[in-house]
């Protein structure tokens, strides 16, 4: 565990999932330090999705415990957790679905201000319109349905109503796996100014090794619901510890045809001698 | 304390220029019909003895069976009774009959149907026990048990009818809700505490408002029918008092002599219920213009046809060869191009990346080849070249005989590429004896060797799974055996790792360079990932909006790219960045939103 | 496969328990009694009194039901209140009428419907127009209306079909089709439309799906992508509407055989309300819930054996 002597904003346990028999998560525990961001990789079928339900109260755990600022939030009741609604909030993978199309972006980004109790209407908009520019679209956004923007332009919208109440967390998951390259880098450096300017801590989960190293302070890679390794996100490139992170990393095709020849040929001599043993 | 908190006042003023929802209905001619025709009826059933111009049970002995006339705007009966006058009148019964059914059915219906979907589990299984009890009831005969317990009580009956419709309509509303009930939105707005109360009023009601209207005026419908049918059976409104249904009844008795008493009577019915549907289509289309995309015409661009473009020479040395490929789609009269122009050529032997973002038309471009592009979306124009003859890539006929045999082709979404009612094993044999005619058998012997090629263990349980039974790595594996089978020239590659994890992309990209070295194919690969071109590809070409923008090998590509686009893409990607420092974004080059 | 069966069977005999217990409580809800009705206002307190002990409405309901009960699952459906016959014999003696309706009535509406909407789906144009106008028709005119209409152009104006009533398969075949022709295409007419709408609407979404475009780049003849391919994975949504429309075809048959005088198990229930007959109907109601069963059964069963999914889980 790092060093770190101040008391972390998120600290979990020892946590084990099931879903029937299956079991989804493995003695789980990590900490969040104030103002910071962690990574979670894996693959699809990793558990990293469940990490963030639990924190989130949507999936219930079996045992272990979510200890959210000092407070024991794991079996919190229904109402605590429509509290935790203004410190703990999220952004999700797909842009299309997070936003509900019946409703302008005005009404979508004024909810979560409602629920804060800010109940002034002038307030409301006078939020709404910092928030906006903040991300970066324009005034009019307010009086407009999603449907009028692209995919990049509605997951700025989404990032700007998880931290329009000044929430303490915001769980991540995969908030740029369905954008294009060109829009990725906007929303990842939107992020990463909301950090700076707010403090707010990050849980990033995402399948994509280099996007996480590129936003967190540290990173989790998980494998099968345990977690094989732990560090900081250049220590998990460039001197993994753990099999299947190295398998991971050689997987990962990077753009460049010369080191990637090398990254295949690495990549055939430890699948060659997985499928020996 | 929620629920004390007004949301639903919008922060912001409703944008400019969105009429309200009656107007708009109004502004729709099959609306205007519908509302002007249901008011009238509505007017005429409450005012009815007052706007009846005769008695309508006035019997006229000297004036029967007349055909319509200046005192007898719609003639008269058997009896001499005025037809206009007895409709008027027999209006009444029909419409207090639907309002009582529909606003029961309603009522039940909708809460039902919001309930069951929204809270599922036990609340669902409950609520479905009552839709499954009710829709299993055959629901004329309860209507007459109900008549005749209730000595002909009209007003049951229609709320009898509310209680059976409810079921059908807590069915449909509840699909309905469950098809919105997993949208992010509303998972974000629990995570951000509101009630379920709230949800369900903010966010799900308004979201199948347009289910919930055309159910409620189908069901309308289908209350004029039972009313009026009630009637028609002798079993509701006692004659002589008129009604629809009794009106009927009464022209089926004259059809001998007198078939015009059908007309007044049956249109009416039919009318109002037109009318009713049509109200329900209206509302459902007023209220979504709000919040979808409106036919406004876009500014048009002409030009789109065959011999506009600029015509290069074949390069006769290439396996395959493209020139001039436009595609365009047409939507409302509007044409747009969504590929303009665009030369290639795949050398023998070798694998050819095309790379670009979303509405790039790399993957449209690939699909015009074998003449596989979605409908709405068609060449215009565009030439290919491939094994010595010419082929004109808008006639899709042409190419079918190329397909499979000569040019095959993998997909992004490998599971959804296989037939969901088939087995594996029966994929492959049906593509084997399509194009090798031979026994059952032999092509069972030949599928268990194209699998193990594709590196499958335990060929033999594989061939028998259906698709939804095996994993996306392994489909995309069939994908690429089913491609393989009949030892195309070429292969195009859609993407077809896209929707894998990474440590599977690298397991199905070994197998499709060994392929293709052990094959001698030349390979299109479409993808969106530089990796995946620094990985697999000998030449890139780079599109952008439908355009080539520049096609280079893959080792100037990256080490020299020589459009501003190409080098601020890979500039923007973070696998050269510097950890936690901003990245170089392109924003000033897209104009994000334009579409 | 017989599992399915068994289970559908099991869960099918409480809602016959329920459906019959209904028409028992309201009769007991309602105003007045089946003895006052059938007096109608006439006769004197010991003729009602008299009639009340032999109809058995002086006993508890439970205890009414539960011999009515015991009596049907011996095959005893009571006697007609109005003429004493024995309620199953009655029954018997109509089934045959509306089986042969409804039958020929699936018959139609499921080629016919089909087809039509296989062909607006793959040419569109004018049948796919025609569909549409057609099924706003039927959905806008009643059953009943139509079959008058058809009725006075067919037998009353161009006298090429019979008018009215019914002739035994037994007795002249040649009639007993003639006859039902046209009842026939009243009852199906609306379920034509219907099925060819959702024919239409489930393969034109079938056609758009990936596979079909993986199985013409494989070189599959559009032939058998159609006929083995997409039909295959269409037919679910239209088995399911084939059984939704089987059952309102059931109830048609009330109108219908009103119209065209057949002596079927729907006349017999308007019959039966016109006399106030409770015991008739609640005949009637045993066999129409009965033959509704049996349509869901059979439904539940094509459903398992067209989807791989069902089946194999």
């Amino acid at each position: 565990m790092s060093a770190n002597t101040e008391t972390p904003l998120l600290s979990v346990r020892g946590l084990n999932v099931y879903f029937g028999p299956f079991q989804a998560l493995k003695n789980i525990g990590f900490d969040i330090p104030t103002g910071t961001t962690l990574g979670l990789v894996g693959e699809s079928g990793s558990g990293k999705t469940t990490i963030g339900k639990v924190i989130l109260g949507q999936v219930k755990a079996e045992s272990g415990s979510v200890i959210y600022d000092g407070e024991d939030i794991t079996n919190a009741s229904r109402s605590r957790r429509r509290g935790l609604g203004r410190d703990i909030q999220v952004v999700f993978q797909d842009p299309y679905s997070s936003l509900n199309p019946t409703r302008t972006i005005g009404q979508t980004l004024s909810e979560p201000l409602m629920m804060a109790g800010v109940t002034s209407r002038t307030d409301i908009r006078r939020r709404i319109k910092e928030l906006l520019d903040i991300v970066g679209m324009p005034a009019d956004t307010a009086d407009r349905y999603p449907f009028e923007f692209s995919g990049g332009q509605r997951q700025r919208v989404a990032v700007a109503r998880a931290v329009i109440a000044k929430p303490r967390l915001v769980v991540c998951d995969e908030p740029v796996s369905a954008l294009d390259l060109s829009v990725q880098a906007q929303v990842l450096n939107l992020l990463n100014d909301l950090q700076r300017e707010l403090s707010v801590s990050f849980l990033f989960i995402s399948h994509d090794l280099t996007v996480v190293r590129h936003v967190s302070h540290r990173t989790i890679v998980l494998y099968k619901g345990e977690i094989v390794e732990e560090g900081d996100g250049a220590q998990i490139q460039d001197a993994p510890q753990h099999a299947y992170t190295r398998t991971l990393l050689a997987a990962a095709p990077v753009p460049d045809p010369a080191r990637q020849r090398e990254k295949r040929q690495r990549w055939r001599e430890m699948r060659q001698a997985q499928l020996n043993t | 304390m929620t629920d004390a908190v007004q949301i639903d006042t919008p922060a912001v003023p409703r944008v400019a220029g969105r009429p309200n929802l009656l107007l708009s209905i109004l502004l729709r001619p099959l609306g205007l019909f519908s509302v002007l025709w249901l008011s009238i009826v509505v007017i005429v059933a409450v005012f009815a003895h007052q706007i009846a111009p005769y008695d309508p049970m006035q019997q006229n002995l000297l004036a029967i069976k007349q055909y319509p006339s200046a005192a007898h705007l719609l003639g008269t009966d058997a009896f001499g009774r005025d037809i206009l006058s007895r409709l008027i009148v027999g209006s009444s019964g029909t419409i207090l009959g639907v309002l009582q059914a529909l606003s029961v059915a309603a009522l039940l219906g909708i809460s039902l149907g919001v309930v069951a979907g929204y809270f599922g589990r036990w609340v669902d299984r409950a609520i479905g026990v009552y839709v499954e009890i009710i829709m299993a009831l055959p629901n004329i005969i309860i209507l007459l048990v109900i008549l005749t317990i209730f000595q002909r009580n009209m007003s049951i009956a229609m709320i009898a009818v509310g209680i059976i419709g409810s079921a059908n309509t807590a069915r449909i509303i509840r699909s309905a809700t469950l098809g919105v009930r997993n949208e992010l939105y509303i998972e974000a707005a629990r995570i951000t505490g509101l009630s379920d109360l709230a949800i369900i009023r903010r966010h799900i009601i308004p979201r199948i408002l347009g289910p919930i209207t055309v159910q409620l005026s189908i069901f309308a419908a289908i209350s004029i029918l039972i009313q009026t049918g009630i009637s028609f059976l002798g079993l509701g409104v006692q004659p002589p008092f008129p009604s629809w249904g009794g009106m009927i009844l009464e022209a089926s008795v004259a059809i001998n002599d007198f078939p015009w008493l059908l007309v007044p009577s049956g249109l009416t019915v039919a009318i109002t219920i037109l009318a009713f549907g049509l109200l329900g289509d209206s509302v459902r289309d007023s209220l979504a213009a709000r919040w979808t995309h409106t036919s406004t015409p876009q500014k048009q661009r002409a030009g789109f046809r065959a011999g506009t473009t600029s015509q290069q020479a074949f390069d006769d040395s290439a396996a395959l060869s493209v020139r001039g490929l436009t595609i365009v789609t047409r939507k409302d009269g509007v044409e747009k191009a969504l590929v303009e122009d665009l030369n290639f050529d795949l050398a023998a032997g070798e694998i050819l990346g095309i790379a670009g973002e979303s509405g790039s038309g790399k993957t449209l471009s690939s699909l015009a080849v074998l003449g596989l592009l979605p409908a709405g979306v068609e060449v215009v124009s565009g030439q290919m070249r491939f094994s010595s003859k010419t082929y004109d890539l808008s006639n899709t006929r042409a190419l079918r005989p190329l397909r499979g045999q000569q040019i095959a082709m993998i997909f992004q979404e490998p599971m959804a590429a296989l037939d969901p009612c088939f087995t594996i094993g029966h994929h492959l044999v049906e593509v084997i004896r399509r194009h090798t005619p031979m026994s059952r058998a032999e092509a069972r012997a030949k599928a268990i060797e194209a699998l193990a090629e594709v590196q499958i263990a335990d060929v033999e349980t594989v061939m028998k799974k259906y698709p939804h039974q095996i994993s996306g790595g392994m489909a995309q594996r069939v994908g690429i055996a089913r491609a393989l089978i009949p030892a195309p020239q070429v292969l195009l590659a859609d993407e077809p790792t896209t929707a894998l994890d990474v440590t599977v992309q690298a397991e199905i990209l070994d197998l499709l360079r060994e392929s293709q070295k052990k094959r001698k194919m030349s390979v299109v690969f479409v993808t969106h990932d530089w990796g995946v071109v620094a990985d697999i590809c000998d030449r890139a070409m780079v599109m952008y909006h439908g355009k080539a923008l520049e096609t280079a090998s893959v080792e100037d590509i990256f080490a020299r790219p020589s459009h501003a686009y190409t080098r601020a893409l890979l500039a923007a990607d973070p696998h050269a960045a510097p950890i936690g420092e901003r990245l170089p974004t392109i924003q000033d080059m897209l104009k994000e939103g334009s579409r | 496969m017989i599992r399915l069966i068994l289970k559908r069977i099991a869960l099918s005999v409480p809602l016959v328990i329920v459906v019959t217990m209904l028409t028992f409580v309201l009769n007991n809800m309602a105003p007045g009694d089946m003895a006052a009705t059938l007096l109608q206002g006439e006769g004197s307190n010991a003729q009602y009194e008299e009639l009340r002990v032999k109809l058995g409405l002086d006993r508890p309901v439970l205890e009414q039901y539960g011999d009515w009960l015991g009596s049907a699952a011996q095959g005893d459906l009571g006697k007609s209140f109005f003429t004493g016959e024995s309620v199953v014999s009655l029954l018997n003696q109509r089934f045959w009428v509306s089986f042969s309706l409804v039958i020929g009535a699936l018959i139609l509406c499921v080629s016919v419907g089909i087809s039509l909407g296989l062909v607006s789906a793959l040419r569109g144009g004018f049948i796919a127009r025609a569909v549409d106008v057609v099924s706003v028709a039927a959905l806008i005119f009643p059953s009943f209306w139509v079959a008058i209409v058809l009725m006075s152009v067919f037998s009353v104006w161009l006298r090429w079909l019979p008018a009215v009533g019914y002739t035994p398969l037994t007795e002249n075949p040649r009639l007993w089709f003639l006859g039902l022709i046209l009842p026939v295409i009243s009852v199906a007419l609306h379920s034509i439309t219907t099925i060819a709408k959702q024919t239409r609407d489930s393969m034109g979404d079938t056609m758009n799906r990936d596979f079909i475009r993986s199985l013409r780049a494989c070189g599959i003849p559009e032939r058998a992508i159609i006929f083995k391919h997409a039909l295959r994975n269409a037919s679910l949504p239209v088995v399911t509407v084939i059984g939704l429309v089987t059952v309102s075809a059931i109830s048609g048959t009330v109108f219908v055989e009103r119209v065209f005088v057949l002596p079927g198990l729907g006349s017999l229930a308007v019959e039966a309300a016109l006399n106030s007959d409770i015991a008739l109907l609640q005949g009637v109601t045993v066999y129409f819930t009965l033959l509704i069963i049996a349509v869901n059964l059979i439904v539940d069963l094509s459903y398992g054996w067209l989807n791989p999914k069902a089946r194999v889980e």
